[in-house]
């Protein structure tokens, strides 16, 4: 069973209750900034008067797991993307690659932690729902399986054409994500990317990494192959060099 | 001699500045973290500590990679000569990119986790292993110095007896992990600028570490050469100048290759920051260095060379900058600059490695035995022809 979060961007009031709630769920100051950072999981961002609530995608092939070197992020079965500081190196490649540029830094922290929303995961275990979705007064965070949330995103755009822009955020971007987006507008005019690509972005390492081991086997015998010959070559040249000084001593002691 | 002196003592007196602004800014790092030190933020989380110290780092020290695989490898006696400061200049290289990843990376104590937890599908976990069994390679190479030194027979001849393998693994790795260093950044391809982006990236690394390899090397054999008071192999490092030339005319090829391919005409042909950052890259380091360098004459004048060869390497050092910092400034829409202290533990941290490296090129055979031998010893520094050296062989 895999679980997500549908955010319909048109019935959010902008009342900041889910910024509250995971602020509270993560021992956190509840700030006025509105602006995702280390100290905030969700922000709700004002664009001219259209509340776009944004957190952790939960990628269905999440970049961040894809690059991390040691296996910080962990894609959950249940859904939620997970991060362990205890393995983390603080390399923050994680942080560069995110399509969705979620993953933040605790930059003042001494022994700091990539910080972002994991659903909380902890309470899905326990069969509850997520903090912030229980906190939301208007129902613009709904959470459930990802098929129960699909189905009833499309049944909102069929049965309100008028209100929604025909397409489900979060369906194809990155390879898919188990946050959905519903709006009136493209996404895109809501400041998030433009140029996502529908493949996992992984998708672009892996053609190269997947070539590493057949370039250890055949560089290593080609180099091989290569310091045999030229070290062979050496040698004969050294042996013809020597056979045409004794020819040439033969002859001279013959002339004599 | 006078004037000697003032400059010997004005260089000392930068070195001893940079080692206190260095150690300033060490204690700031290590007692303030990463958000006091640096201007380091969630919307550029890699900087110059990566930019310059990693990737450059890594790239200037691939002359021992390929001096290596030219006098095993290939059998090319001639570069036997350089091959031992090319494979010190690489460890030491190597071992002050682990030092800047420790101020780097924001848990240093777990340096080590790539070791026992594996994520095989991500680049930086290639990088790290690659680097890691690279330094070790390099340590082993760099050890007969040491061995022959302490006059230790045993060791030597185990090192020597792993020679040809040692040397494979040594340029399987350095291909891989210069590569894929090109590789980090695949998987950004909407945040970083097209005219950087493309999927030859890890060739373009690869190339142009190969280029800067022996360039690398001719500059500190120039360098150490004034330095120690020696002969510089002339000969050896001019045609080693040729690797240079020919590896940046193939990055040439590639490089126009991709901006056909990406259609990156108006990219390069607008008046933006970043067309006029390509441009000063490709200029100084691929198409001044491969006129320069192609020019018999300017091959055979040592400052000639010296001077075509600094510039290969600035431009190498633009071009990766470009790829790290200012190919991501326009996604970000924030700029990034250093902050001081983080100009000072780079400085800091180059300063320890020439430091480093004239410590122990006093002390071990880093420079060719023959010359060596040759010196006078009460004149303790004479400057000893190669010519003369050759003379006998000849
Ligand atoms: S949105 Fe970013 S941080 Fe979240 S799962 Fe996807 S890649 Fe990871
Ligand atoms: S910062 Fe930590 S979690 Fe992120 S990629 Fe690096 S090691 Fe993994
Ligand atoms: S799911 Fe939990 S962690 Fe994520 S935004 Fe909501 S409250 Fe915060």
């Amino acid at each position: 069973m895999k679980y997500g979060i549908l955010i319909d961007i048109t019935k959010c009031i902008g009342c900041y209750a889910c910024e509250e709630a995971c602020a509270e769920r993560w021992n956190n100051p509840v700030t006025e900034t509105h602006e995702l950072s280390a100290i905030q999981n969700t922000a709700v961002e004002d664009h001219d008067g259209t509340y776009v609530p944004r957190l952790c995608m939960h990628c269905e092939k999440p970049t961040c797991a894809s690059v991390c070197p040691v296996g910080a992020f962990q894609k959950t079965k249940l859904g939620p993307v997970i991060y362990d500081p205890s393995k983390c190196l603080g390399c923050r490649y994680c942080i560069q690659a995110c399509p969705f540029d979620i993953p933040k830094y605790q930059w003042d922290k001494l022994n700091p932690k990539v910080t972002k929303c994991d659903m909380c995961y902890e309470r899905i275990k326990k069969g509850e729902i997520p903090a912030c979705v229980e906190a939301c007064p208007a129902e613009a965070r709904i959470f459930g399986t990802k098929e129960e949330l699909i189905e009833e995103a499309k049944r909102r755009i069929d049965e309100n054409p008028e209100t929604y822009y025909p397409h489900i955020f979060g369906l194809k971007e990155a390879g898919g994500t188990s946050i959905l987006y519903l709006s009136d507008r493209p996404l895109n005019k809501l400041g998030f990317k433009v140029k996502l690509p529908e493949v996992p972005l992984s998708h672009f390492t892996e053609q190269i990494m997947s070539k590493i081991p057949n370039y250890i086997f055949w560089g290593g015998t080609l180099l091989f192959g290569i310091w045999w010959i030229t070290k062979r070559r050496d040698e004969v040249q050294r042996l013809q060099k020597k056979l045409k000084e004794m020819e040439e001593n033969n002859k001279k002691e013959n002339e004599e | 001699m006078k004037i000697k002196n003032l400059k010997l003592t004005f260089w000392g007196a930068v070195f001893w500045i940079i080692v206190v602004l260095g150690i300033y800014s060490t204690i700031l790092r290590f007692t303030k973290g990463l958000g006091a030190a640096t201007n380091l933020s969630d919307k550029f989380p890699w900087g110059l500590w990566i930019g310059f110290d990693v990737l450059c780092g890594v790239g200037l020290a691939a002359g021992g990679f390929v001096i290596a695989a030219a006098v095993y490898i290939f059998n090319l006696e001639e570069y036997k000569s350089i091959l031992p400061s090319a494979i010190l200049t690489a460890f030491l290289g190597y071992l002050l990119v682990i030092v800047a990843l420790i101020y780097d990376l924001g848990k240093p104590w777990n340096i080590w986790h790539p070791i026992i937890m594996w994520n095989p599908e991500s680049v930086m976990f290639e990088v790290a292993w690659c680097v890691m069994l690279y330094t070790t390679v390099l340590a082993l190479e760099f050890s007969p110095m040491l061995f022959q030194k302490l006059r230790l027979e045993k060791p030597q001849k185990i090192i020597k007896s792993l020679t040809i393998p040692l040397v494979v693994a040594g340029v399987i790795l350095s291909t891989l992990h210069q590569s894929s260093l090109g590789s980090l950044y695949l998987i950004v391809p909407e945040k970083l600028h097209p005219i950087w982006y493309s999927s030859n990236l890890p060739y373009l690394f690869f190339l142009s570490a190969v280029a800067v390899g022996p360039a690398m090397v001719t500059i500190e054999s120039y360098l150490s050469s004034r330095a120690f008071r020696r002969e510089i192999e002339i000969h050896i490092l001019s045609r080693l100048a040729k690797v240079t030339a020919v590896a940046l005319m193939v990055y040439f090829v590639l490089k126009v290759e991709d901006i056909v391919n990406y259609k990156l005409f108006p990219y390069i042909f607008s008046l933006r920051y970043e067309s006029l950052m390509f441009w000063l890259e490709f200029a100084v380091g691929v198409i001044v260095p491969i006129a320069l360098l192609t020019n018999s004459k300017i091959r055979k004048s040592k400052k000639g060379l010296f001077v075509a060869q600094l510039i290969t390497v600035l431009g190498f050092i633009l071009n990766r900058l470009n790829v790290s910092i200012t190919g991501l400034e326009s996604y970000t829409q924030a700029g990034y600059f250093p902050k001081w202290t983080e100009i000072s533990v780079t400085l800091f941290i180059v300063a320890l490695g020439f430091a480093a490296f004239r410590l122990i090129a006093k002390h071990l055979p880093v420079f060719p035995p023959e010359v060596e031998e040759r010196k006078t010893i009460t004149e303790g520094f004479e400057v000893i022809s190669m010519r003369e050296v050759f003379k006998e062989q000849i």
